[in-house]
């Protein structure tokens, strides 16, 4: 039997190496699948919370299903945002996107 | 040691050392190939906390849709972004520290939670899905939050249209 504290464990070093790939990257669509690698860290996290603590009440399941609309729904916008930056400035390094800044 | 935390150990070890892979490689097309196989190490996880649906929706979703685009971003966006050059900030050494405090920090305070070492309770997922089918569309269950989900999702694709359409 494997004890809760090993998936979460396992679900903290997960987020960690997704920050650090969120923080440390320099590329924009390097940095969204480090964030997505954050988001399934969360998820394991929902469902061994759910496995452990309530598995007959599928409410955790129902959250994890809406962590992955909303992960599908940050993705679309997000690469949507790096093409068309891409088309406009021709980059997709994260330091010269500073149109928004002034 | 039972064969499930063998196995266990192993899905962690191959997602960790693939996460690792992904924030680490200079060549972003094997970054996404390197996410696919996070990904579906992730869906091993699921299997084993019995979330089978999670796990199924887990490949479909992530390895089917997300990472295609993924992979269909990083060529679309490939001639400027040479593979050769350094892909992380010369202060790399900052996150890496900071991330390294934050898995430490998250060790130290879920440790000493009362509920750090529980253990799998009994659960038979014969009729898991029919149960978590039912809970989404059901007025006493989620169907509120399903709706407004799917509300989102279309709002976000419509909008991921608008944004990267061609205007010129």
């Amino acid at each position: 039997m494997i004890p809760l504290s090993w998936f979460l464990i396992f679900s903290a070093a997960l987020f960690s190496i997704g920050l650090y790939g969120v923080l440390a990257r320099k590329n924009a669509v390097a940095i969204l699948m480090s964030m997505e690698l954050m988001l399934n860290a969360i998820n394991i996290n929902i469902v061994a919370f759910w496995r452990y603590t309530n598995p007959s009440d599928s409410a955790g399941q129902v959250f994890a299903v809406m962590v992955f609309a909303v992960t599908a729904a940050e993705v679309a916008v997000g690469l949507a945002l790096v093409i068309s930056l891409y088309r406009r400035r021709r980059t997709v390094v994260a330091e010269d996107i500073n149109m928004l800044k002034w | 040691m039972d064969p499930i935390q063998i196995i266990f150990i192993v899905v962690a070890l191959v997602v960790l050392a693939a996460a690792v892979m992904v924030v680490t490689t200079p060549n972003l097309v094997r970054a996404a190939l390197w996410l696919v196989l996070a990904l579906f190490g992730t869906a091993g996880a699921y299997v084993l906390l019995n979330a089978g649906f999670i796990a199924v929706a887990q490949v479909v979703i992530y390895i089917g849709a997300i990472s295609i685009l993924m992979i269909f971003a990083v060529m679309l966006t490939r001639r400027v972004m040479t593979d050769s050059g350094p892909q992380t900030h010369q202060t790399w050494w900052l996150p890496a520290l900071l991330s390294a405090a934050l898995f430490a920090g998250l060790v130290w305070m879920l440790s000493g939670w009362s509920g750090f070492e529980a253990s799998m309770p009994a659960y038979s997922d014969a009729n898991q899905v029919v149960e978590l089918g039912v809970a989404l569309v059901s007025p006493e269950g989620f169907l509120i939050p399903f709706e407004v989900a799917s509300v989102l999702l279309s709002a976000a694709l419509i909008g991921a249209i608008y944004v990267a359409w061609d205007r010129d």
